[in-house]
């Protein structure tokens, strides 16, 4: 068994190495530019079209995306991670790098707000933002100390409501998961992951969602050595195209 | 154990071994230069670490009771009886070892979820055990219960059965000769079992973060709070891991006072 098991890892670790080989050669194949583009994990659908775009209207440029949550990103651009661009899912975590000096100066791209996710056929009746406090409803939400969770704890508040999830998750997946497989009655996430999540779930919007928006800021690393393509990437976002493209994916206008 | 006077080991042995060992102790001690012992206490004692600390030891302890409880029997058929199949049941049995444990967790929300294959049946009952207790007990001992049933088993095996044989050629009932023979004979490879089953349950992320949720003081054990904690104070995150290590290692250190085995 132990044989086996070190056989097993000895293979993934060879197929993780030569992935790595792999995804490297070709990328600079033409005398090619590498514009790498930090983005939070839920602007991936939209981020992968407008790099795209980019790319065919340069080219020679090859856009590298790199998603994460946007805690993490803003670590890795401190300690030193070459990226060129920096979308972030919130202006907190943007000002811990203007307060550094080490973006430009950053400008809001998109707004997303809260919607109620439930299973298909949404069988626990939810229709509103009150009928989450209903007893017996399995309600989950992100915890506190994550945006989503910050957030719904925010319009609960204002709404004067007290949530009793039965779990607070780490992310916004974890709620989506909880969800589609049926687990939970009600999630709370954002309009884009309700979208992202396509038939998997319904979305039922509530109006109170408007009392809490989240904004979006993308902004140039001022160690770019690509400055210009950068601010070209950040124009291209911000162009009434980019806001389309975002529009697409249920992202508000600033 | 002690008393067997080693025949001298081939000195190259040594650096491999050296290699080995620092590559495991320098994590901790990676993790011990990070903590932040001004407010060392003031982190760990937090309600929620408490909360975590708490439920971990209880949920721990509860899978460990459930994993002797059925992961005896299992490895006294898989070490003492044959039958067809038995290969094959005893690698499927093994599985949660190589399983990740977020496959795991997946399987136990198929099976134990609202719309898995036995939820109906619990539905009926009244029972809802996804995002309870119950289900970070369960999560725990489906990743536990091999490390008891293997380390059993073959102490079962290395054990032989002679004395059995003989026990109950003076008129033993099967019974007696287990709890009076075959158990104490195997009792080291029952204890080091059961801590490694309780060291596996202590530490189980997974399997618990998918089906059983994350709810302070219900289901979000000692992993989950530092899972949790590193996303806003990492400093906290690195006392509670700290934390986790040092009652782990406690909980090692016990047993192997109490038993001189491991």
């Amino acid at each position: 068994m132990r044989r086996w098991a070190g056989l097993a890892g000895a293979l993934v670790l060879a197929a993780a190495v030569s992935g790595c080989g792999g995804d490297d050669s070709g990328s600079d194949a033409e005398q090619g530019t590498t514009l790498t583009v930090f983005a939070a994990a839920s602007l991936t659908g939209a981020f992968e079209q407008l790099g795209q775009e980019f790319e065919a209207d340069h080219a020679g440029v090859d856009v590298q995306l790199s998603f994460a949550g946007s805690s993490d990103l803003v670590a890795q651009i401190q300690g030193g991670a070459p990226a060129d661009v920096f979308a972030s899912a919130d202006e907190a975590t943007m000002e811990k790098l203007t307060a550094d000096d080490l973006v430009g100066t950053p400008e809001a791209f998109a707004t997303n707000v809260l919607e109620i996710a439930v299973p298909p056929g949404n069988p626990a009746g939810v229709a509103s933002l009150q009928d989450l406090t209903k007893p017996g409803l399995n309600l989950v939400v992100c915890a506190p100390e994550v945006p989503c969770g910050a957030a719904a704890q925010q319009v609960a508040e204002s709404a004067g409501l007290t949530l009793t999830p039965v779990s607070e998750e780490q992310s916004v997946t974890d709620v989506l998961n909880k969800v589609t497989s049926g687990e939970a009655d009600a999630g709370l996430v954002y309009v884009t992951d309700v979208k992202a999540a396509g038939d998997d779930v319904e979305g039922i919007t509530f109006p109170e969602s408007a009392g809490v928006v989240n904004v979006y800021p993308i902004a140039t690393v001022t160690d770019s050595p690509n400055a210009d393509l950068a601010q070209e990437f950040m124009d291209l976002v911000l162009s009434d195209d980019g806001r389309s493209v975002l529009a697409g994916f249920g992202f508000g206008r600033p | 154990m002690a008393s067997t006077r080693a025949v001298g080991l081939p000195g190259w042995v040594f650096a491999p071994a050296a290699a080995g060992a620092v590559f495991v102790l320098l994590p901790l001690v990676a993790i011990v230069s990070r903590v932040d012992w001004g407010d060392f206490l003031g982190l760990i004692s937090s309600e929620s670490s408490q909360d975590a600390l708490w439920l971990s030891l209880r949920t721990s302890t509860a899978s460990t009771l459930v994993c002797l409880l059925v992961g005896v029997p299992m490895a006294l058929v898989l070490a003492r009886t044959s039958f067809r199949g038995q290969d094959l049941l005893r690698s499927l049995v093994l599985l949660p070892l190589v399983l990740p444990p977020v496959v795991g967790g997946i399987a136990l929300l198929y099976t134990f979820g609202r719309r898995g294959l036995l939820g109906g049946t619990f539905e009926l009952l009244g029972w809802q055990i996804a995002f309870s207790t119950t289900a970070v007990v369960m999560a725990q001992t489906f990743v536990a219960l091999p490390f008891l049933v293997v380390s059993l088993e073959g102490a079962l095996r290395t054990a032989g059965q002679q004395y059995d044989v003989i026990a109950a050629s003076l008129g033993a009932s099967p019974t007696t000769v287990l709890r009076r023979v075959t158990l104490p004979l195997v009792m080291p490879g029952l204890v080091s079992g059961a801590v490694l089953s309780f060291a596996r349950a202590l530490g189980e992320f997974g399997a618990t973060i998918t089906f059983a949720g994350s709810l302070q003081g219900v289901t979000r054990t000692l992993p989950l709070e530092i899972y949790l904690q590193r996303e806003t104070d990492a400093d906290a995150a690195v006392a509670l891991s700290l934390l986790l290590v040092v009652v782990a290692m406690g909980i090692i250190g016990f047993a192997r006072r109490g038993r001189g085995v491991l």
